[in-house]
């Protein structure tokens, strides 16, 4: 037998976090009274650490290594970036909303920790086993943060729903995953796109392992008809891991779907292209108009993350086309698109699932859209904030959640699918109803509650960036949209 | 010709300003920010009159073109220019913001900073909207300057604000959802977002009523037209008086100028084909909604009908294709933006004293304000389309070319000059002539020097308009002439 030491430095920023998810364990172990601050303080440095290695590492060449089944290109990088920054903004919202509850343990942030290295897996993963691995990493972290609040009937029971429903997923997924390997007698990415030309390859099994493939990765990014543990989880978790849920999570999803269908199956597009495209019509439509009946802002914006995970598909879906049709400069452009318009979404979440953080107090959930009432009143700034998301999320310009829609519809309106994009306007209409509803509610009535806001320094600055991010990047969105395009270009060469 | 980008300082400058007001915040020093706001809207309207004194009124292309890249993937520009069509209604639009300032620096009380923010932006954005010669930026102002007057109807509007506010974001949203997709198909046609590049794309007939329609489903609930007019009473009514002035002086030109700027020129045989279904809707509205409106028993909802049957005027005359109607049209949407802001800054005027709207409240105010009663004689008689006053000049143009056209049509489109002097004059009678009608009535104080301000130079503006009109109409020939030779043209 012959083990050659795999080359390690495309992993470096993994092996970082491992090292230092293990060194918050012990800190948290050996940590004195006086020092409750350290395993978050510790958190946020690996987090800037990991951004720091990535960013530092990050070259033009796409490199493979243990044996092909991990991958680090400009896709991963990006993606990577955008994941630590998006974990780090997660663990400053989440802070005080932790300790008010007795919540804040070194758990929360180990978890945490494995959690992002479970995504960063994802996003490398150049192998089906690397990505199950990354995804179940990413899962089982979750589970249990889902279940942190041990007193809370609520909480546990939507970490065993979310368990069980992502158990099955899981399964349906491997199962999809095993008919493939079966058809191509390979689990590693690149090599079954090269199988497929191969003529004595069984299509229709391999078909039949598309169809658990795109189911389990629909109930991995929640879309319709594999949307229904998303409202109960988002509304059962307590709001800082529902933050975290409704958002780094998403771009590891984004990646699972390039690298699954984009870079495994480029000639199946038509089969899973077809899927997709229902997929995403179904979202749109019940994501928006179900959100109009919630009570609660967390069922509400889980809806609404539905809805824009099938936007999100509507550009995968019209990428493919162009591959097909033409040359390949719009297939990045299409792809870019859905990148562009995860990482805005994952944006607007974080800072909206923030400003509800700030809004609740000790003991006090601010969940029900009867609690934003009068917000203008209490604080203008965060009224400011959350108006901002939601009309970003609204699709309004000048912020980015108009950009990434009209990205998106671009590539739709380039593929030829003029009613669909008709389509998709008329019910993002009624999605700006319940988004306009939350304005409202702010700008327009008298608060019932006047007790000031409670923040800490760091989260209130950490979240006026996040905010400004939005409009800013709306005003100017070239440069991440170039980001996407050449990402995407380099890693489907 | 200037260096100075005029475009960008009209556009960005309220913006600016409105940013700093809404800084500034509503803590003490809210005279400091009221200050703010007034400099900064003076300073957008100084900004806007080289654009009057530089324009070359023998050229029909594009003045003060402003170019950059914006979105180099998209190919979307930050492309602003103006030409004889566009270029009155950033001048007008900058001038009414300033009017607007001074007409709510007393009488808004609830987060006055947050009021002013919001009228300097929008007026920003409008100045967008109107200098766009990018498909992508026209929209982008077009949507984002929904959010400030959804705001401002909202937070300092009437009892029924929330309704109102709603469904005039909807409403419009939905027309300008369609028209993002129609530009989408423009841009996938054609390669490129510039609207001129597009006015030159050849497009078969199918493609050309498709984007027709899409376009119409924007401008016509912009207009509005009937019957998709509902939203307009409902927002005029809620909303504060400024905002009433704003949405009537400039927000409805905006469906107007979009159906010059987009629909005629850029789909010109569909515009044509279904030239008489535009035609039969603005005679509609010219004449029933005429008739509505003397049925009111409001003010601002009398006011808010008697505009959109006067916005039927500006369609007509679009519709008809002769430079008569085109330039007679464009005349009364400047001439409308005058006195239907005057209109609502007199009913702005009587409410701050009064809190009602109902005519039925008042009576014989001449008796207790005859300083008032005179200026809002003479903008009830524009409105009306009096000789001599801005409101005749346009209105009578639109007349003589729609007979030009079709008696018929000239016919049935000259009977507002009847139904504008029924039911303004009639309202006229009721609030002001007579006895004193009650205890309210009788303890009215005369208008203020603010006030005389505000509506006296709105009255100069409307005389000089109307007594003297080439200063106004001589920028437009150009422009117009040209429109009309590319539209008889066609593309097929």
């Amino acid at each position: 037998m012959n083990f050659p030491l795999p080359d390690f430095f495309p992993a470096s920023a993994e092996i970082f976090v491992l090292v230092m998810a293990c060194v918050v364990l012990l800190a948290d172990l050996f940590k004195s009274e006086r020092q409750g601050w350290l395993p978050y303080v510790l958190t946020l440095a690996t987090l800037a650490g990991a951004f720091a290695i990535q960013v530092g590492t990050a070259g033009p060449d796409t490199t493979l290594t243990f044996s092909g089944m991990f991958v680090d290109d400009r896709l991963a990088d990006v993606l990577k970036s955008c994941l630590y920054i998006t974990v780090f903004a997660v663990v400053v919202y989440s802070r005080d909303y932790l300790m008010a509850r007795g919540l804040e343990r070194g758990e929360y942030y180990l978890l945490v920790l494995f959690a992002t290295l479970g995504m960063q897996v994802m996003i490398s993963a150049n192998h089906f086993l690397t990505l199950y691995l990354g995804l179940e990493l990413l899962s089982l972290a979750i589970y249990a943060l889902v279940a942190l609040d041990r007193e809370s009937a609520r909480s546990t029971e939507a970490a065993m729903k979310y368990f069980v429903l992502g158990a099955l997923a899981s399964g349906l997924l491997l199962y999809g995953m095993s008919m493939i390997y079966g058809a191509t007698g390979t689990l590693e990415i690149s090599a079954i796109a090269r199988k497929l030309s191969d003529p004595a390859t069984n299509m229709e099994v391999l078909r039949f392992g598309l169809v658990f493939l795109v189911a389990g990765l629909a109930f991995k990014i929640g879309v319709v008809p594999f949307h229904m543990w998303i409202p109960d989880v988002y509304h059962g978790a307590p709001t800082a891991i529902t933050l975290l849920i409704g958002s780094a999570p998403k771009l590891a999803g984004f990646a699972m779907a390039i690298r699954l269908l984009v870079d495994g199956l480029p000639t199946l597009a038509v089969e899973w292209q077809q899927m997709l495209m229902l997929l995403a019509i179904l979202s749109i439509a019940l994501g928006n108009v179900v959100a109009i009946a919630q009570t609660n802002v967390k069922r509400m914006l889980a809806y609404s993350t539905i809805s824009h995970m099938g936007f999100m598909l509507l550009g995968l879906v019209s990428g493919v086309i162009e591959l097909r049709a033409s040359g390949d400069i719009h297939l990045s452009y299409a792809f870019g698109s859905a990148m562009f318009y995860t990482i805005a979404y994952v944006l607007m979440s974080s800072a909206a699932f923030g400003t509800l953080l700030v809004l609740t107090r000790a003991g006090v959930e601010a969940e029900t859209l009867d609690d934003l009432k009068g917000l203008n009143r209490r604080s203008p700034w965060f009224a400011a904030v959350l108006m901002m998301v939601m009309f970003s999320m609204a699709g309004i310009p000048f912020f980015i959640g108009f950009f990434a829609k009209l990205a998106v519809l671009q590539a739709v309106v380039a593929a030829g699918y003029i009613y669909t994009a008709v389509f998709a306007v008329l019910l993002s209409l009624i999605g700006a109803f319940f988004y306009l509803r939350v304005v409202k509610l702010m700008y327009f009535d008298e608060p019932l509650d006047n007790s000031p806001l409670v923040a800490s320094t760091e989260m209130r600055a950490l979240l006026s960036v996040n905010a400004l991010a939005i409009a800013l990047i709306g005003l100017m969105p070239q440069s991440l949209l170039a980001l996407c395009a050449s990402a995407l270009g380099q890693a489907l060469k | 010709m200037t260096d100075i980008p005029l475009l960008s300082l009209a556009v960005w400058l309220p913006i600016a300003g409105g940013l700093l007001v809404l800084a500034s915040g509503d803590g003490r020093n809210v005279a400091f920010s009221k200050l703010i706001a007034l400099v900064t809207a003076i300073f957008g309207f100084l900004v806007t009159i080289p654009l009057y004194t530089g324009f070359d009124t023998a050229s029909a292309g594009m003045q003060f073109v402003e170019l950059m890249p914006w979105v180099r993937d998209y190919n979307i520009n930050y492309h602003l220019g103006v030409d004889g069509i566009s270029m009155p209604f950033v001048i007008l639009n900058s001038f009414i913001t300033v009017l607007v300032v001074m007409a709510g620096w007393t009488v808004i009380e609830y987060k006055p900073s947050q009021y002013f923010a919001a009228f300097l932006i929008m007026s920003g954005l409008l100045n967008g909207i109107f200098s766009a010669l990018d498909g992508i930026l026209f929209y982008v102002f077009f949507e984002a300057s929904l959010i400030p007057l959804y705001l401002v109807i909202g937070v300092w509007g009437g009892k029924n604000r929330v309704y109102a506010a709603f469904k005039f974001f909807l409403y419009t949203l939905l027309g300008s959802l369609l028209m993002l997709v129609a530009l989408l198909y423009l841009f996938h046609k054609s390669g490129s977002f510039a609207i001129l590049d597009w006015h030159r794309e050849p497009l078969a007939m199918t493609a050309q009523s498709l984007i027709f329609w899409a376009f119409f489903a924007s401008f016509a609930v912009k207009v509005p037209m009937w019957p998709v007019h509902t939203w307009l009473p409902d927002a005029h009514v809620e909303a504060p008086t400024g905002g009433s002035a704003v949405l009537a002086a400039i927000g409805l030109k905006l469906g107007a100028y979009g159906f010059l700027r987009f629909s005629l020129p850029i789909v010109p045989d569909a515009a044509q084909h279904f030239a008489p279904v535009v035609i039969g809707l603005s005679l509609i509205a010219v004449i029933y909604i005429g008739l509505v409106a003397l049925a009111q028993t409001d003010m601002k909802k009398l006011v808010a009908y008697s505009s959109i049957s006067h916005m039927g005027f500006v369609t007509l005359g679009f519709f008809i294709f002769n430079p008569l109607g085109i330039e007679g049209a464009l005349v009364q949407m400047i001439s409308h933006g005058f006195v239907s802001a005057a209109m609502f800054l007199c009913i702005g005027v009587l409410y701050d004293r009064m809190h009602t709207r109902n005519i039925a409240d008042y009576g014989g105010v001449v008796n207790t304000m005859p300083k008032f009663a005179a200026l809002f004689l003479l903008f009830a008689m524009a409105n009306a389309g009096l000789p001599a006053t801005s409101g005749f000049i346009g209105e009578f143009m639109v007349v003589l070319g729609a007979i030009q056209f079709n008696f018929w049509t000239g016919f049935a489109a000259a009977t507002t000059l009847i139904l504008g002097a029924a039911y303004t004059l009639w309202m006229y009678k009721r609030v002001v002539f007579g006895d004193v009608a009650n205890s309210h009535v009788a303890e009215l104080s005369d208008i203020n020097a603010r006030e005389m301000l505000i509506l006296g130079v709105l009255a100069v503006c409307t005389l000089a308009m109307g007594i003297w009109p080439q200063p106004v109409t001589e920028i437009m020939h150009a422009t117009v002439n040209q429109l009309l030779d590319h539209v008889a043209a066609g593309k097929l």
